[in-house]
């Protein structure tokens, strides 16, 4: 990761499908502009679903799904639609697929579906969602509009996953409901899971990320 | 469960920021400054009672199987009317308020655009549908919704006016402090939970 320059996003890149230029944007969304960490946007739902690991997961899979395929359609409809509507256009791309994905938690995976909550239909105010739309499918081909999709979605699910593992292990001694941590000798501190600990542990997850990425610039130099 | 049970539990217990998570992103960035606070928690309020009342007549009125108005169910279509509706709202008590209050206007100006985005707004109208609330429940839930946010954000701005004076670890500096602030805060909050509940 410390091997080169910074990636310059949005620029040349009609060559080829990508041109080379997946890897960068991939890093750039999982890492280096992280959509939680570093940009602070879609926290809602990375504080309201984290307290179990399994729902942390199908959540990551939800975004990285609504966020490569809202990119793809937006991007491809980019020189149809007129500037002044983009907004409302965007808005109902983005819904239509948090419809698909709900639908389908709902036929395939009832529990899950009711576990979430209105978590599933509360991406449709993810600004991450919004934001890449708005950022990069506008003024990117499709092919490079679903890798920025599928490598922000990821970085989203990396965060969640990291918070939905602490949270679970620390506040239930349990990892996808397995027992991890015996209950012989561990108290769980039932305040992870519930509201304040998923406040604490993202805290701690920006500062630790704000605290080793400027030595990583520092190493770069 | 009356409605006043629901306004108070959505104020304190189930205060929609502290115990679940919606409206971070403005609270975030709208909370350096105690009249900001004020001026967005008051339009808060004000479009979570309205659109909570609206959406509850769409989806009974429209929506569900068997509705007064159309027969087919429609609720899968929740999503994409609620956001809709909400957006509208928004441009329209916009304009409202230019043409007869330009002072208010200006007060709230900036903050009306931002409250389309904001999930707290989208996520009454859900919760209203999954808890199944009668029509003065709804608009109890969303005007207390409103309050509890607004008090989170004035009560945040206040503790980051204070903060200021403060040695703060480098790492720290930043969202990273107000994410374990507003953690200590929901544990605060927390303390209220034996008074009321819902769910």
């Amino acid at each position: 990761m410390s091997n080169s320059a910074p990636p310059a996003i949005g620029g040349a890149c009609g060559q080829g499908l990508c041109g080379g230029k997946c890897k960068e944007i991939l890093r750039e969304g999982v890492w280096g502009n992280n959509p939680i960490s570093i940009q602070i946007l879609g926290v809602c739902s990375a504080l309201a679903v984290t307290n179990k690991l399994e729902n942390s997961i199908v959540m990551g899979v939800a975004l990285i799904f609504v966020c490569a395929m809202s990119n793809l359609l937006v991007s491809l409809l980019r020189n149809a639609t007129p500037r002044r509507i983009r907004m409302i256009a965007e808005v109902a791309i983005i819904a239509t697929f948090v419809i698909v994905f709900d639908l389908f938690l709902k036929a395939f995976y009832f529990e899950m579906s009711k576990s979430l909550g209105p978590y599933v239909g509360l991406i449709i105010t993810n600004c991450i969602v919004m934001g890449r739309a708005e950022a990069y499918a506008l003024r990117n081909p499709p092919m490079m509009a679903v890798v920025d999709g599928v490598a922000n979605g990821l970085g989203y699910a990396a965060v969640l996953v990291i918070i939905g593992f602490f949270r679970e292990l620390i506040g239930s001694g349990k990892l996808l409901d397995i027992v991890v941590l015996s209950d012989n000798w561990y108290i769980p501190n039932q305040m992870m899971i519930l509201a304040p600990g998923a406040f604490l542990a993202l805290g701690f997850l920006i500062a630790l990320a704000n605290y080793i990425k400027p030595r990583q610039e520092e190493e770069t130099k | 469960m009356t409605t006043l049970i629901i306004i108070v539990a959505a104020i304190f217990t189930n205060n929609i920021l502290l115990a679940s998570f919606l409206g971070m992103c403005s609270f975030l960035a709208c909370s350096a400054k105690i009249e900001t606070a004020l001026g967005l928690g008051a339009a808060v309020i004000f479009v979570m009672t309205c659109t909570t009342a609206i959406n509850y007549g769409i989806y009974y009125g429209v929506l569900v199987e068997n509705a007064p108005l159309l027969k087919t169910d429609l609720t899968y279509l929740q999503f994409i009317i609620f956001i809709a509706v909400i957006a509208a709202f928004v441009q329209f008590v916009e304009m409202f308020v230019e043409r007869f209050s330009p002072a208010l206007y200006h007060a709230l100006g900036i903050f009306l655009p931002l409250i389309t985005v904001n999930c707290a707004i989208l996520g009454a109208s859900l919760f209203m549908i999954i808890r199944r609330y009668s029509l003065a429940q709804s608009v109890g839930f969303g005007f207390g919704g409103g309050v509890g946010w607004a008090l989170a954000i004035t009560l945040m701005a206040g503790l980051r006016q204070k903060m200021g004076y403060s040695h703060i670890p480098k790492p720290f500096q930043g969202v990273a402090i107000i994410m374990i602030i507003t953690g200590v805060m929901a544990m605060a909050f927390m303390g209220f939970a034996g008074m009321v509940s819902i769910q």
